[in-house]
């Protein structure tokens, strides 16, 4: 079979899998939902590898496929809307990272939705996600980019607000589309721009444009339309100032949190600017402006995570971090690093999710980090996976997150000038990195055991009374449109065990594919596809990367030992460094104020706006002067004309009569 | 005589008869008053046929007849079941067309 | 001598017409009109339509003025007065009439027509006799004729239809019979003002009233209200 063929049938799967989860939900039952779900992602994966090998049998400078099933509407020079894709190394790393991590995310989820009254819905968003993902990288001309952007957001709304009845939820979705959809509009009209001077929609063609010199003259339209397109990879990346939706979509089931808001769909903005490097790399505005932001986000959300007290927005913030680390990665023209760390943290931002799932459920749904404490005895698993994950995210060797994160910084580090002060940043970001995670570890696990600690100690799992929501308290039910009444941890669920374990090794091995001085497959995959890139044969040097490898080992076990001294060693010392920094502790809980910015800058126009167009504009000019003029208009004319109908005979007599007399003086006069 | 005199006789009773059916009230003497004036243009259209020479006139009299005779059958009909309903005979009464 | 006779025959009809409009009772009001038709008849016969006079005076004034007068010892209409709101009417009539009347004759006189200052046309035998009469209308006219007699048969019908009584009764009976009354209706009553709110319905009236009111002939008129807000369309 053809490499595009697979690459096909891995759009195909999860599609099926949707359409016949969605359609068939009643038939199919619990079970049936799950297994769907899983098998075609599995299957999606099992083509994915099935497109690696045999990508990999053609010539390294004959990699880049393209493969059209449709052509929509194609009108000579400019639109040429097909149903392509584009098979090439880009694509297919990031079809084996979603699919690799979505099965492991699917199989977790069969046993952690169980009691879940909305099992199917559930399987089939998150199989319509996992295709539209695809669709996204897969997608050969803007076209089917874009349609893969709007649906991935689409999916992302469906399963942040999946327990539709609690108002936390919903309103998080909705916040979460609404700051999408302006990326979205970014990405269009950034699109526009491109496709004005590249005359072609097709990817391959318009960066064969570019290097044809199609911008030459027009280095502000390209500049502008890369900085357009960062808009939309900065809603969908939630890197400042379009992230306020990433902390509240943790409304969505953990499971959602892992793929979505941590291994795949965030990661949709570092895909789009390597997969549109020739364009960054001629409008160094740009490229430049994403490193920046980048940078500016990896501390922003450091900062917040040292102070957030929900244990799924630490790791939600902490993706945002790692994120932010991608993007200076790829601004600066490091995309085999930021790509190489966008699959690590996959590997081990999954992992963390999964294991804060299954912590949470030993709280029987409550998230609070001030309630947890001491379960390490209790639930020995989970611990063991969070330490990994914590690790490999901390940047400690041997683990994943180490490589990946210092050939980041050893990339930026080479750029020099400027790019110096990034450097510098992002080894405090990686010591904030630690700090936060380790902090959230020594809490959860370590100090006396919390009352639901002991319960699980004695083999007994908490069950809460009143399911309440996590957030707010405010009581629900267990019915549909709400969490089932069965939580699950990981050390009773075999699924989950099964998919932690494999991601832990993931966590743990994932990063020996690009040990420095040793090895770089990853670079030498993904070299067709950057062949292209100016960059292409700058190299760090061997002494700036051994420096920063010590560097980084040596901020992270700081990190990690600041850690345990504040919450383990010296209890107490936290609310001492708290009382200390009281400002900075108040602008880092309020998270930089951004929500409330937003709000008052953004929301209360444009809801002033609308209210002034209701009141005024609509009810005044409209329905008073045009609608109800004209109908009062009419209603007077016609008031004027049935006065006429008196219904005396006479009257009407004498009105003839008259008329004809005038008439007959009209014609008198006419003719004399 | 010249013609013009019997124009001006039939002017002035087809000014009569339409000054009559805007004063009076019952519709009897308002039908009479309307057999004026198809009498003035019976008038009006001999002396013109006498004027040409051309009996056409007289033809054309004679069909107004015809259906003056008509109208008033069908008009006095009418004044006939308006009072059989007990109905006031009188326009300014019957006003159900008032719109 | 035709002029004397011409103001004669004048004289008689415009006196005639002035009496229909004038005469209070009607009945005097349809001898007026016969008069006029006399009259009338004269003048035709000074214009050379002998014809046309005979059928006058046997048509019109010999059977359409005796059905006029049978209706009216029928429905009789005594002396009626004149409301006060018709005197604004006398005015507008007059100013019609003098109006209409001026405008007539200015047209006559004043339409430059040379023949109509003449006699007119030579007289030719026969002009007006029923042999050409009838000639014509048997020829040229005859597509008239017979949509003449056609009206005929249909006022006829009209009027035997509009006229006639319901279920046998004798007119004695109807008086008694009040189901068969169609009572004075009220202002309210389905009219065209009423559906589109130029009038209100009568004012509510408490269960105690509105019992007794049931006896009465109709409802107690209500005051047209002026057009309301709130009953719109």
């Amino acid at each position: 079979m053809s490499t595009t063929t697979w690459a096909w049938l891995v759009l195909a799967f999860p599609l099926a899998g949707a359409i016949v989860n969605g359609l068939g939900f009643k038939a199919l039952g619990r079970r049936g939902a799950g297994a769907i779900g899983t098998a075609a992602i599995g299957l999606a994966f099992v083509c994915a590898l099935g497109a690696l090998i045999s990508l990999q049998g053609h010539a390294s400078d004959h990699r880049q496929l393209v493969s059209s099933l449709w052509d929509y509407a194609v009108t000579g020079p400019g639109v040429d809307a097909r149903l392509s894709i584009l098979v090439d190394p880009l694509s297919v790393y990031m079809m084996l990272v979603v699919t690799g991590v979505s099965t492991l995310i699917h199989l977790y989820s069969v046993s952690y939705m169980k009691g879940d009254r909305g099992y199917a819905r559930y399987f089939a968003y998150l199989n319509f996600f996992v295709f539209s993902m695809l669709l996204l990288v897969l997608g050969g001309n803007f076209l089917v980019l874009i349609v893969g952007w709007a649906f991935v957001g689409a999916a992302s709304y469906l399963l942040i607000s999946f327990w539709y009845r609690r108002g936390t939820a919903t309103q998080a979705g909705i916040k979460a589309f609404v700051i999408n959809v302006v990326g979205d509009v970014g990405l269009v009209l950034g699109t526009f721009f491109i496709l004005r001077y590249s005359g072609t929609l097709d990817l391959l063609g318009t960066f064969r444009a570019a290097d044809g010199g199609a911008f030459a003259g027009h280095q502000g339209a390209l500049t502008a339309g890369c900085l357009l397109l960062l808009v939309g990879a900065f809603a969908k990346s939630a890197q400042i100032p379009l992230h306020t939706w990433l902390p509240d979509a943790m409304e969505g089931p953990t499971p959602v949190s892992s793929l979505i808001h941590a291994a795949t769909m965030v990661t949709a903005g570092v895909y789009l600017i390597a997969r549109m490097h020739p364009l960054f790399e001629r409008a160094p505005a740009a490229a430049d402006t994403a490193a920046i932001v980048g940078c500016v986000t990896l501390l922003v959300a450091g900062t917040i995570g040292l102070v957030m007290t929900d244990i799924k927005r630490v790791i939600a913030y902490s993706t945002m971090s790692q994120i932010g680390y991608m993007i200076m990665a790829v601004g600066a023209g490091g995309y085999v690093a930021g790509l190489f760390h966008l699959m690590t943290h996959a590997f081990f931002k999954a992992l963390l999710f999964m294991a804060a799932g299954s912590i949470i459920g030993a709280m029987a749904g409550g998230q609070s980090l001030e309630r947890m404490s001491g379960f390490r005895r209790a639930m020995p698993f989970t611990f063991g996976c969070f330490v990994v994950g914590g690790l490999a995210l901390s940047g400690v060797p041997p683990f994943s997150g180490f490589f990946s994160k210092d050939e980041i910084l050893a990339w930026i580090g080479s750029r020099g000038g400027g790019w110096d002060a990034l450097y510098v940043l992002g080894y405090a970001g990686a010591f904030l990195t630690a700090v936060y995670t380790w902090r959230m570890i020594f809490r959860a696990f370590f100090g006396e055991p919390c009352a639901e600690a002991r319960e699980l100690e004695h083999g007994h799992l908490a069950h809460a009374e009143v399911p309440t929501n996590p957030a707010t308290g405010e009581q629900e039910d267990a019915d549909v449109g709400f969490p089932g009444p069965e939580h699950t941890i990981a050390e009773r669920a075999l699924p989950m065990k099964v998919s932690m374990t494999l991601l832990a090794i993931g966590a743990t091995v994932a990063g020996f594919v690009q040990v420095p001085f040793v090895d770089d497959v990853v670079t030498k995959f993904l070299a067709p596809t950057f062949a292209d890139s100016k960059y292409v044969h700058l190299q760090p040097s061997d002494g700036l990367i051994t420096f920063g490898l010590i560097l980084g080992t040596v901020i992270a076990l700081a990190g990690i030992a600041l850690a345990h001294r504040v919450w383990v060693a010296k209890p107490g010392s936290a609310a001492a460094w708290q009382a200390r920094f009281k400002p900075a502790y108040e602008l880092f809980v309020h998270k930089w104020w951004f929500d409330e910015a937003i709000d008052l800058l953004v929301v209360r126009p444009f809801a002033a706006f609308g209210d002034f167009s209701r009141r005024t504009f609509e009810r005044v000019v409209v329905e008073g002067t045009l609608v109800d003029g004209t109908t009062s208009v009419v209603r007077a004319g016609s008031a004027a004309v049935r006065a006429i109908q008196t219904g005396f005979l006479r009257y009407y007599a004498a009105l003839l009569l008259l008329g004809g007399a005038a008439v007959l003086l009209y014609f008198l006069i006419a003719s004399s | 005589m010249a013609i013009d005199w019997y124009l001006v006789v039939s002017a002035l009773i087809f000014c009569i008869g339409a000054g009559g059916v805007l004063v009076r009230r019952n519709p009897l003497v308002i039908l009479l008053c309307l057999e004026l004036m198809l009498n003035a243009a019976n008038l009006a259209l001999i002396a013109f046929a006498r004027m040409h020479g051309n009996s056409d006139g007289q033809i054309f009299a004679l069909i107004v007849l015809v259906v003056a005779a008509c109208e008033v059958t069908v008009g006095l009909g009418l004044i006939v079941a308006i009072f059989r309903r007990r109905l006031p005979v009188d326009v300014d009464e019957l006003r159900e067309l008032q719109g | 001598m035709s002029a004397v006779i011409f103001f004669i025959a004048a004289i008689g009809a415009i006196a005639g017409a002035i009496g229909v409009v004038a005469l209070r009772n009607p009945f005097y009001s349809v001898l007026a009109l016969v008069g006029h038709l006399l009259a009338l008849a004269a003048l035709f016969l000074l214009l050379r339509a002998e014809f046309v006079a005979a059928a006058q005076v046997v048509v019109y004034a010999g059977a359409v003025m005796v059905l006029y007068l049978f209706v009216v010892s029928y429905v009789g209409g005594g002396a009626r007065p004149l409301t006060p709101g018709g005197s604004s009417l006398r005015a507008v009539a007059g100013f019609a009439m003098l109006a209409l009347f001026a405008e007539l004759a200015i047209a006559v006189l004043g339409s430059g027509l040379k023949a109509i200052s003449g006699d007119g046309a030579p007289y030719v035998s026969g002009f007006g006799s029923p042999a050409a009469i009838g000639e014509a209308l048997l020829t040229k006219f005859l597509f008239p004729f017979e949509v003449a007699s056609l009206l005929l048969l249909v006022a006829a019908v009209g009027a035997v239809v509009l006229a006639r009584r319901r279920g046998g009764t004798t007119l004695e009976d109807e008086i008694r019979d009040s189901a068969h009354w169609i009572t004075p209706r009220s202002l309210f009553s389905g009219t065209m003002a009423e559906a589109v709110g130029a009038i209100r319905p009568p004012a509510e009236q408490e269960p105690g009233q509105a019992a007794t009111d049931e006896t009465e002939l109709g409802r107690p008129v209500a005051t047209p209200a002026g057009r309301d807000e709130e009953v719109g369309w």
